[in-house]
């Protein structure tokens, strides 16, 4: 810290205003969904007409809302699993062994983030069509891996970067095997951000569309489903009310995978 | 018991060299890393050649197919690429999704680097939360975020009937939903975080002691952030900008949600061609048109800030 002018440490006031009516913008949008989910109205309008929990309790009730949650959550834990430990093991490999053509690698896994999702899920969609796979919650799960990938592997290579090396070499000199240096060695080392890339991945597939709305066959995800009843006015309190719901759990999930993959990371650095 | 033995050692010279063989392959995996490192990552490498090699060489091939009926007539021809090329419709809607990009693009970079700065430069305890408080909207449903604009912008939605109970609007402004403002608006709100996550980087890197070598040669706090501030943060306004530029050329879920028939993209096309219109061909003419516009632009935009930076070095 001693480093900075100390015109820098003088606090600026527009910035900071600036700062918070930022965050305020950011996050009051999302908010009003929760809002009018309570609100005892079928219209999406103020004035609020008071307070009910009618759209939640009509929701409990509903059987598609339950088939869609299981086949979401499904696809989502086989993703987030396979994504998690592939990326890993691509993580590991990128960072350890001294392989040729690194950076091309992880430009190649990078590249569904910066490539538009609609190229990805027509793509996708005209290859099953040719090799006749019917569209089924497979597709979609494979559709959610190729845009998972990238962020476990992005989440879980400063991992590997960040520890020692020698510490695996340690192990093996002595005298464990690879196997066991990486199940007491490296796998502790780089725990939190398996967590937090299982966390992550779940949470992208789980509120993934792009992908989903072209290959979804006749299960629909959660979503999907969402999509489907919005046509219908009738149903926006419902609606409503299921957004807040996963909102609410990806809101969770995702600042516990964030604080976790951060944590360790921002303390090696101090300790460095 | 001689024919045995005999038959033992067979089999012994017969193993001994495909045990060499496979010590051999051990070995080699065990000394060369770059060999062990391909082998750990060729799970990942087939997932992803078969998720997206292949389908986009397929999607290539389909493109240059035609629409026969109610089938495909699969002789090769590039003439879905000439309708597109030929027809008002696409080459507008084209222009139309780069323009509305383009514009989501410039207000996104514009309003996020105030905050990236001021995180990177005014925060100095917890960071990290500061960090996460701004991109956690990112990581939620993309479609909800979408639709929370499409329930504020209504013409019922909250701020017409916010301002109408207020008494401050006689009737229900019209041009807030369905229109490409709103489709910029959404898109600027839901890319924020792409955008600060790279400027917060590059201006993180920047040494402060630059900055008070310029403050120790004269320059006031302007001047000092036009030299040495916003020219050092260059590669995070450009990282920025194409990650936020590209995906959203394609993106199809805003204009179909809060955009309206003035505010249709070129994903909604793509969209409509293997929806309803049924003609996959077309689809993925437009779609392979869609990259190829997007490489080329984004080589001019390289090009033209490289250029802008040997200018100014």
């Amino acid at each position: 810290m001693s480093d900075m002018g100390t015109y820098i440490k003088r606090p600026n006031r527009a910035l900071q205003f600036y700062a918070l009516i930022f965050l305020i913008v950011l996050y009051v949008p999302v908010l009003f969904i929760p809002m009018f989910s309570f609100n005892d109205s079928i219209y999406v309008r103020f004035p609020l007409e008071g307070f009910t929990l009618q759209w939640y309790v009509e929701l409990w009730a509903r059987e598609p809302v339950w088939a869609a949650l299981f086949n979401s959550v499904k696809v989502g834990a086989v993703v987030s699993i396979i994504s998690t430990g592939r990326g890993g093991v691509a993580a590991r490999a990128i960072t350890r062994d001294r392989v040729p053509g690194r950076a091309a690698i992880v430009t190649f896994i990078m590249m569904p983030l910066v490539i538009p999702g609609i190229i990805f899920g027509v793509a996708l969609l005209v290859l099953m069509s040719q090799l006749g796979v019917p569209l089924s919650l497979y597709t979609v799960g494979l559709g959610h891996l190729i845009v998972c990938m990238p962020f476990a592997v992005a989440t879980l290579l400063p991992r590997f970067e960040g520890f020692d090396a020698s510490l695996e070499e340690a192990s093996a000199d002595l005298g464990e095997n690879g196997w066991w240096t990486f199940w007491r060695v490296t796998f502790p080392v780089v725990f939190p951000g398996v967590v937090a890339s299982l966390l992550l991945t779940f949470t992208i597939s789980f509120d993934e569309f792009i992908m989903a709305f072209f290959l979804t066959g006749t299960d629909p995800t959660l979503p999907m489903y969402i999509w489907g009843q919005l046509r219908f006015p009738q149903e926006f309190p419902s609606v409503l009310a299921l957004s807040s719901l996963i909102l609410f759990v990806s809101f969770i999930l995702v600042f516990i995978a964030q604080y976790i993959g951060r944590m360790g990371l921002d303390d090696e650095k101090n300790l460095a | 018991m001689a024919e045995t033995s005999l038959s033992q050692s067979q089999a012994q010279a017969g193993q001994a060299p495909e045990r060499s063989l496979r010590d051999r392959i051990a070995g080699k995996l065990y000394r060369s890393e770059a060999l062990r490192g391909y082998l750990l990552m060729s799970p990942t490498m087939i997932i992803l050649t078969i998720g997206i090699i292949i389908p986009f060489f397929i999607l290539v091939m389909i493109s240059m197919w035609t629409r026969d009926g109610f089938g495909f007539d699969t002789t090769l021809t590039l003439a879905n690429y000439f309708e597109a090329a030929e027809k008002p419709i696409y080459g507008a809607l084209m222009q139309r999704s780069f323009w509305i990009s383009g514009l989501a693009t410039f207000f996104t970079v514009l309003l996020c680097y105030p905050m990236a700065y001021y995180v990177a430069f005014h925060v100095h305890k917890n960071k990290m939360m500061w960090i996460i408080l701004m991109t956690l909207p990112f990581w939620t449903s993309y479609l909800l975020r979408v639709f929370a604009w499409k329930v504020i912008l209504g013409f019922e939605g909250v701020i017409n009937s916010g301002f109408m109970s207020l008494g401050w609007i006689e009737a229900p402004m019209e041009f807030l939903l369905y229109s490409q403002t709103a489709v910029v608006i959404t898109l600027a709100h839901a890319w924020a975080a792409f955008a600060i996550l790279p400027l917060y980087v590059s201006l993180e890197k920047i040494d402060k002691s630059l900055l008070e070598a310029a403050t120790d040669l004269g320059d006031g706090p302007v001047a000092r952030f036009f030299r040495i501030t916003l020219p050092l943060s260059m590669p995070g306004v450009i990282a920025a900008s194409f990650l936020i530029f590209i995906p959203t050329t394609g993106d199809y879920i805003t204009p179909a949600l809060v955009g309206g028939p003035d505010a249709m993209m070129i994903g909604n096309l793509v969209q409509l061609q293997f929806g309803p219109m049924n003609n996959w061909p077309m689809g993925g003419a437009l779609s392979i048109a869609l990259m190829l516009w997007i490489c080329a632009i984004a080589l001019v935009f390289l090009f033209l800030t490289r250029k802008a930076q040997e200018k100014l070095t």
